[in-house]
């Protein structure tokens, strides 16, 4: 355990890990309990005030809030979980390989990734929608699409350093396969750039995550979603702005812990950048 | 010039390769326009009936061949469902992206240009950590959000904006100007705090470069000093982020106009997926995406004039 000096010495560090560890919290808890059932509609419980027997009131229709809340963030970690393994999957292997072979392998993978950056993510999940219809699914495809290029670029300059090193030599002399070359010395040096990159891509998830809901073509109704609580109300905003308040703060307080959290790794694993981004 | 002709080349590559790949997207995949128009029930003949009259049952080729060509003419080709040929509906609306897209950058850049420089000459002191909190609270909010947040202060309690709609600049400029300043703010500050950043580490960046204190050996001022020899220096690296940022509030401008109800691309193309009308779809994707090629060649073209060191090269 790292001691409490220690803690405050990393503010980023560790304000980014108690919001995400207070997200990740809610997710879970939210798999055995809830307040209320979050889907629950009920037209005489119509926007109650915070406070009684609903902590932070009802919507329009009647359900609780804090319920939708829990239950959001179960989604928003679901979806960013899946995206980003599934981009993580796809990208350090692509920026690994590139990183190791060179020559026009590397410099093809990297025009594909150069081209899926330039095509955004959102374009990406709308046309996804308009194919498929909307669904968690093909905004977890679509998020995990579009960020796959950021591991393989991370990768590929990562393993780049790698490969110059002496003991990489050392294991090509010791006539190692290129395998298990990867595999035992590229791939355990390069795990903390991947892990600050999952870190931002999860933070950009999120983000993207609450946007396609917002407009209808993330995860439907009637399962709880941020995005979606801020559309329903959007509507109230004249005469129940608070409404509004929950969710958003939830967005942002999953975004900035997740960007806090891979600052502060990033100085964690490599002091010499501390305080310079 | 070299470097001019070969960003050029590149950006036509990728165009071709971006048509192909939203075409692919969109007409190989399953879903037949005709069905969708006719509904499950249609009979045999009235689909094959439908499907010659869009030219959805010519070869996949020939179809991509003829979207293609008509594009190079601005000839987006015929709605599924209303019936109205594209191109003017996308060059009615690009309009007011663009609109927006140029205002959000103008606040971005308003505010990041000072807060950024600010941040970085007095980095030490509390405004600078302070200014560095604000940046990082304003990248955790998504532009959307910003907007509903916007629409409460400015529109409901104070009442002094319209929370939402459009008014066309031909028609009234004064109702045009009030309608997009909260969309513009909500897709500026957001990026401008990310811009902020930027701005402040290349300004420290260049703070301690030998220039500088050659300059300020020669008894210039610290200011005079910085906007002389500092800035210009600065602005490369900064120019990159303002191209990806103009790139990402194009798109982002998609996601603002349904908080706004602004009759721009994004809701013409959010209309359209509704409506399953996937030609229009197509086109105003394609748009877009060329939208965000060209930008960023543009950026990076001008940061070879800039830079004089990557002229050579």
């Amino acid at each position: 355990m790292p001691s409490a000096h220690a803690l405050a010495r990393r503010p980023a560090l560790t304000a980014g890990g108690i919001l995400v560890t207070l997200v990740l919290a809610l997710a879970l808890l939210s798999l055995l309990w809830t307040p209320y059932d979050p889907t629950h509609v009920d037209a005489a419980q119509r926007l109650l005030p915070p406070g009684g027997g609903h902590v932070l009131g009802t919507d329009q229709f009647g359900r609780d809030v804090a319920s939708r809340l829990m239950t959001g963030a179960r989604t928003t970690v679901f979806v960013g979980v899946v995206a980003v393994g599934f981009a993580a999957v796809i990208g350090v292997p692509m920026g690994l390989a590139a990183g190791m072979s060179g020559g026009p392998l590397s410099a093809l993978l990297m025009r594909v990734s150069d081209f899926l950056l330039a095509f955004p993510a959102l374009l990406l999940a709308i046309m996804l929608a308009a194919v498929y219809g909307t669904s968690t699914l093909t905004a977890m495809v679509a998020i995990g699409i579009a960020s796959a290029p950021g591991f393989a670029r991370v990768a590929r300059a990562a393993t780049l350093r790698v490969m110059a090193a002496e003991y990489v030599d050392a294991a090509r002399l010791a006539r190692r396969t290129r395998a298990a070359i990867a595999l035992r010395h590229v791939l355990p040096n390069i795990r903390d750039v991947v892990i600050v990159q999952a870190s931002v891509a999860f933070a950009t998830a999120v983000l993207a995550e609450a946007a396609l809901s917002y407009l209808g073509l993330g995860t439907p109704p009637p399962t709880p979603s941020w995005g979606r609580m801020l559309l329903d109300s959007q509507e109230l905003l004249f005469s129940q702005p608070e409404l509004c308040l929950w969710p958003g703060l939830a967005v942002a307080a999953a975004v900035l812990g997740l960007n806090l959290l891979g600052d502060g790794l990033r100085d964690r694993f490599d002091p010499t950048l501390e305080g310079v981004r | 010039m070299r470097v001019f002709l070969r960003r050029t080349a590149s950006l036509l590559v990728s165009a071709v390769i971006a048509s192909f790949v939203v075409f692919a997207f969109l007409s190989v995949l399953p879903g037949d326009p005709a069905e969708v128009v006719l509904g499950t029930n249609a009979g045999t003949q009235e689909l094959a009936a439908l499907r010659h009259s869009f030219g959805t049952d010519r070869p996949l080729v020939v179809q991509y061949a003829d979207w293609a060509q008509g594009l190079l003419h601005g000839d987006f080709g015929v709605s599924y469902i209303s019936h109205d040929p594209i191109g003017p509906r996308i060059s009615d609306r690009l309009g007011v992206t663009c609109w927006l897209a140029l205002g959000g950058m103008a606040v971005a850049v308003l505010f990041a240009l000072p807060a950024g420089v600010l941040a970085a000459a007095g980095h030490r002191r509390p405004a600078g950590a302070l200014l560095s909190a604000v940046s990082q609270a304003g990248i955790a909010i998504p532009a959307f959000l910003a907007g509903i947040l916007l629409v409460y202060v400015f529109a409901v309690r104070a009442g002094a904006l319209p929370a939402g709609g459009y008014t066309p600049l031909a028609e009234d400029p004064a109702a045009w100007a009030r309608h997009l300043v909260l969309p513009c703010l909500s897709l500026g500050l957001v990026q401008g705090a990310v811009l902020t950043r930027y701005v402040r580490s290349a300004v420290l960046t260049v703070l301690h470069q030998d220039f500088l204190r050659t300059a300020r050996a020669k008894g210039r001022r610290q200011w005079p000093a910085l906007w002389r020899h500092g800035l210009p220096n600065a602005a490369v690296p900064v120019l990159t982020v303002l191209g990806l940022q103009l790139s990402a509030v194009l798109v982002g401008a998609v996601v603002v106009e349904r908080v706004f109800v602004v009759p721009g691309l994004g809701d013409l193309l959010l209309q359209s997926v509704a409506d399953r009308d996937l030609l229009v779809v197509q086109g105003v994707v394609i748009v877009l995406v060329v939208a965000v090629l060209v930008v960023n060649v543009v950026t990076d073209l001008l940061y070879h004039l800039l830079d004089p060191r990557l002229r050579s090269r």
